[in-house]
């Protein structure tokens, strides 16, 4: 294995976030590489249900600004469509989407209310069950898996580098700076440096000697074989989150994670199990859409996705290494990756973000988190498990 | 002080099984029957569970074997389906004698095993289903017996009905006997084509052709002599060029003869009327819910591909889990010579009941020195003959415009091009610049990464008519050995099922009263404008319990 040259900013994290921010950067005409410890967007970038409705984020208008540049911007498709309907089943699941909507307005984006005649006119597969339902005149959704593969290849068409199969397993510290990227395959030199590594970002920090408050947890979708597409596509509601691709599948997800202890993470490495909860999730999808209750689930995939105390995302620029800035989306990245990676670029090459305020996104808000928060949040896995190692030695 | 529980998360929401089975079985097969009888005899519980008589409506679109449209209307009579598979299998009555419980016609679509990422689980599960709904098993010990499935290979036309499979054929032929067939061309003369042509013959199907692509046939002489006297003719040197046919179904087969590099020899082709065509180049173990399980699986092309490592007891490197008959390797030799499978599956049978204390070690020993299993020289590489096949079908079999993917509607050309979906519209510049070459050059080829982004292998029939020729197409285009292409991964339900069939009866009241769409977190999707939210206040929450 050949020792990887340096870059003038290296980028930890090869999914949708970090990839976003090198292409914004190698777009400003920055030497950029990108460490990835396995394939591009392997992990939750790639595994997520795509959807683009961030409006309640600082970085929210900007998302919306960009998403219908993104396959003229990046020169590969990313399959994004707008707009979205969100259906209620019930009177409370109608009131939250009414909250969402009125969030969106106070930024300006439309939001019509649709009765159920209009809803079932727009998506004939829903069912009597449905009470209402909103047309968003803005938001969308995009295939995480293409939009990923987009940012690395319009990055590496600008000159930028990724590594792929390259963890990264430390840094090197001097003078209250990072100068390199610690790897298996050699010490990579480095001006400044992105860490953007997912759940794998509470360790890197701490090699930084910053605390960062993550919490890491797999979650489950299903996808349906293909049925006719409908006139939009990102319809969904009652629990569920997801999309029809453009090729016509069903593809949702929602309902409980599951928390991980750090052997959890560790293993979750190459094996993101899925579980009996994709006929859950396949009952709210048939609730969903009752003229689809005949439609067949052809696969089901687990994703691993971190979150902080709060939900929030953490972009940042560390004071100490001064030359490091943070990023976690907090299990909400996809969508916002066009508005975040520039954020993030913003904040390496101007030390601030100057499209929008990121002052609610800042790591200080943790400072005073206590050691054990995720305990007193239950942010812990089940104990009531058998342990894999326990076999019974008795026939029942 | 009681710590708080998050009541979004899985915590006490998995469903409780509807049953439990110290051993389960999967699959009825030889390897199956021996495993689940030779368990029962030793005192141990058993659940036999087999698949068929299969739902029609996944034999038409493939699953899990290849099919391809040749089913008589019989199948639809699920009783008299029931009746057939029963009687197809008399070993099955000595398994009942012994006391294992035999279900039929039940799909296992998925299989757990808790772990540091599935805690919650409770033990390990088996998602299972039937035509109306489906339910959750907890078994002590798992026999995946599930055997082999065909090896499918594109050529111009192999999308109409009456392209099917050397596996599915003889489903059909033995022990549903609802072949629809009346003239056939077997492509393959190998042990398992010879087999098809001859059971084929024996239920009255005219067998016209028998096709190999190497300049000697293969199989046993006997065998052969045998199909040829009844009138069969054999084409060493030849492969099909296209299926014939004016609309959807096939009417004839064009047949081009190969010079000793595979290529066609201008003006040697030659059309058959028949209305089947059956690919019989080999088999594939059915490792689906081995991968599914976490089981090491490692690539032996004498077994077939990706197989289960197994250790002298059949275990594989799940302790709770083992593997026997023709899902650890498929040896072509042995198709209807069950005897390898029949030790195999007796040996995991006793070693199950050994590790659930029902038996003892030496009394295993003993049982097992009685009928060990056969040595049997390793087979020769499969993968070098698929791939030519392969290259003669590249060659003369419609090159690199047909479908690699029926379901998707790929072509090898596109799959190898990394080129999206033509749904998506004329690619740009930079897309077509791209390539399985540039892809390599970001690291190892990944059929997974090619999927996600050609969309090969993402059908209903999940990937059972493409993995092989995926993977052979991106070792042939990508220059590389076959054997360095990771498995595509399976996922479960690895049967594709309705929403109303896996829809959870079972499911807890708390997976109602708590569900979210994600996680729950109040502050999530709050407005962050709406001033800094106040960790501290929320970390002082007792419980955490998130409010809508």
């Amino acid at each position: 294995m050949t020792e990887p040259r340096g870059a003038s900013v290296v980028v930890v994290g090869g999914g949708v976030t970090g990839l976003s921010a090198a292409w914004w950067l190698a777009r400003a005409g920055v030497d950029v590489l990108v460490l990835e410890a396995g394939i591009v967007g392997w992990e939750a970038s790639g595994r997520n249900g795509g959807g683009a409705t961030h409006v309640y984020s600082p970085l929210g208008v900007e998302e919306q600004r960009l998403w219908p540049q993104m396959d003229g911007l990046l020169g590969y498709p990313t399959e994004h469509m707008p707009h979205r309907i969100r259906v209620a089943l019930t009177p409370e699941q109608l009131a939250l989407y009414q909250t969402n909507a009125r969030i969106a307005a106070q930024r300006g984006f439309r939001t019509e209310p649709l009765d159920v005649k209009a809803l079932r006119e727009l998506v004939p597969i829903v069912g009597d069950n449905a009470v209402g339902g909103l047309y968003l005149h803005f938001g969308g959704h995009a295939n995480p898996q293409r939009t990923v593969q987009a940012y690395a290849w319009a990055l590496q068409d600008l000159g930028g580098r990724i590594r792929q199969h390259t963890p990264a397993t430390g840094f090197k510290i001097t003078g209250g700076r990072v100068t390199a990227v610690l790897t298996e395959a050699g010490p990579v030199g480095a001006d400044s440096v992105v860490l953007a590594a997912g759940p794998a970002t509470e360790q890197l920090a701490a090699r930084l000697g910053v605390r960062v408050p993550l919490a890491p947890s797999r979650v489950e979708m299903i996808c349906t074989e293909p049925i006719p597409l409908m006139q939009v596509g990102g319809v969904d509601g009652n629990g569920l989150y997801g999309r029809q691709t453009r090729r016509g599948n069903l593809v949702y997800g929602g309902g409980p994670h599951e928390w991980l202890d750090d052997d959890g993470l560790a293993a979750a490495r190459g094996a993101r199990p899925t579980t009996p909860l994709l006929r859950s999730l396949g009952r709210r999808l048939a609730e969903l859409f009752r003229g689809a209750a005949h439609v067949r689930i052809i696969r089901s995939w687990a994703g691993i996705v971190e979150n902080t105390p709060d939900g929030l995302p953490i972009i940042d620029r560390l004071t100490e290494p001064a030359n490091v800035v943070l990023a976690t989306m907090s299990s909400v990245g996809f969508g916002l990756s066009p508005a975040s990676g520039k954020a993030i670029s913003e904040l390496v090459l101007h030390g601030q973000c100057r499209f929008c305020d990121l002052t609610a996104l800042r790591l200080s808000r943790f400072a005073d988190t206590p050691p054990d928060w995720r305990a007193r949040l239950g942010w812990l896995p089940s104990g009531s498990g058998l342990d894999s190692q326990t076999i019974p030695t008795r026939t029942s | 002080m009681t710590p708080p529980v998050d009541l979004r998360s899985v915590t006490g929401k998995t469903p409780a099984p509807e049953r439990h089975a110290p051993l389960v079985v999967v699959g009825a097969g030889a390897a199956g029957v021996a495993a689940a009888t030779a368990a029962a005899r030793a005192g141990v519980r058993v659940l036999l569970l087999d698949e068929h008589p299969l739902d029609p409506e996944l034999m038409a679109m493939d699953v899990p074997l290849y099919f391809g449209q040749r089913m008589s209307p019989a199948v639809r009579d699920r009783g008299v389906m029931l009746e057939r598979v029963v009687r197809a299998n008399p070993a099955l009555e000595d398994a009942v004698e012994a006391g294992v419980e035999v279900e039929l016609g039940i799909s296992v679509w998925g299989a757990f095993q808790p772990g540091p990422t599935l805690r919650e689980l409770g033990g390990p599960r088996l998602g299972v289903a039937d035509q109306s709904r489906s339910w959750i098993i907890g078994y002590d010990r798992l026999i995946v017996a599930a055997g082999a499935r065909d090896v499918s290979l594109a050529f111009r036309g192999w999308e109409k009905a009456g392209t099917m499979g050397a596996a599915g054929a003889l489903a059909l032929l033995t022990r549903y006997q609802a072949c629809a067939a009346r003239r056939m061309v077997v492509l393959g003369s190998g042990p398992l084509g010879l087999t098809v042509a001859t059971l084929a013959r024996a239920r009255g199907i005219e067998v016209v052709a028998v096709v190999e692509v190497g300049p000697a046939l293969r199989g046993d002489a006997a065998m052969r002599d045998a199909l040829k006297r009844q009138g069969v003719r054999f084409y060493p040197g030849h492969v099909i060029a296209q299926a014939l046919g004016s609309r959807d179904e096939l009417e004839g087969v064009r047949l081009a003869a190969l010079d000793g590099d595979l290529k066609p020899i201008l003006g040697r082709e030659l059309d058959i009327a028949c209305d089947t065509a059956c690919l019989a180049i080999g088999l594939v173990p059915q490792v689906e819910l081995l991968q599914v399980l976490g089981c090491r699986l490692v690539f032996r092309s004498e077994r077939g591909g990706f197989v289960p490592e197994i250790d002298a007891e059949q275990r594989t490197s799940l302790p709770e889990v083992f593997a026997a008959g023709d899902v650890t390797g498929v040896d072509e030799r042995a198709v209807l010579a069950p005897e390898r499978a029949h030790a195999e599956g007796r040996r995991a049978g006793l070693a199950a009941a050994v590790s659930l204390g029902a038996l003892a070690p030496d009394r295993a020993e003993i049982l097992l020195r009685e009928s060990p299993v056969p040595a049997i020289a390793p087979g020769p590489r499969v993968h070098d003959y698929w791939r030519q096949w392969l290259r003669a079908t590249l060659a003369a079999g419609g090159g690199w415009d047909i479908l690699a993917c029926q379901c998707e509607e790929v072509t090898r050309a596109e799959l190898v091009g990394v080129q999206p979906p033509r749904y998506l519209g004329p690619a740009s510049a930079p897309m077509r610049a791209r390539s399985l070459g540039s892809l390599g050059q970001d690291g190892p080829l990944n059929p997974d990464q090619v999927k996600r982004l050609t969309r090969a292998g993402m059908g209903p029939c999940q990937g059972r008519r493409c993995r092989e020729q995926v993977a052979l197409l991106l070792a042939e285009a990508g220059d590389v050995p076959v054997d360095t292409i990771p498995l595509a991964s399976y996922r479960p339900p690895v049967r594709p099922l309705p929403l109303s069939v896996l829809w959870p009866k079972d499911e807890p009241a708390s997976m109602r009263e708590h569900w979210v769409s994600w996680f729950g977190i109040p502050t999530q999707f709050a407005p962050h404008w709406a001033g800094d939210p106040d960790m501290t206040v929320m970390l002082d929450v007792p419980g955490g319990a998130p409010v809508e």
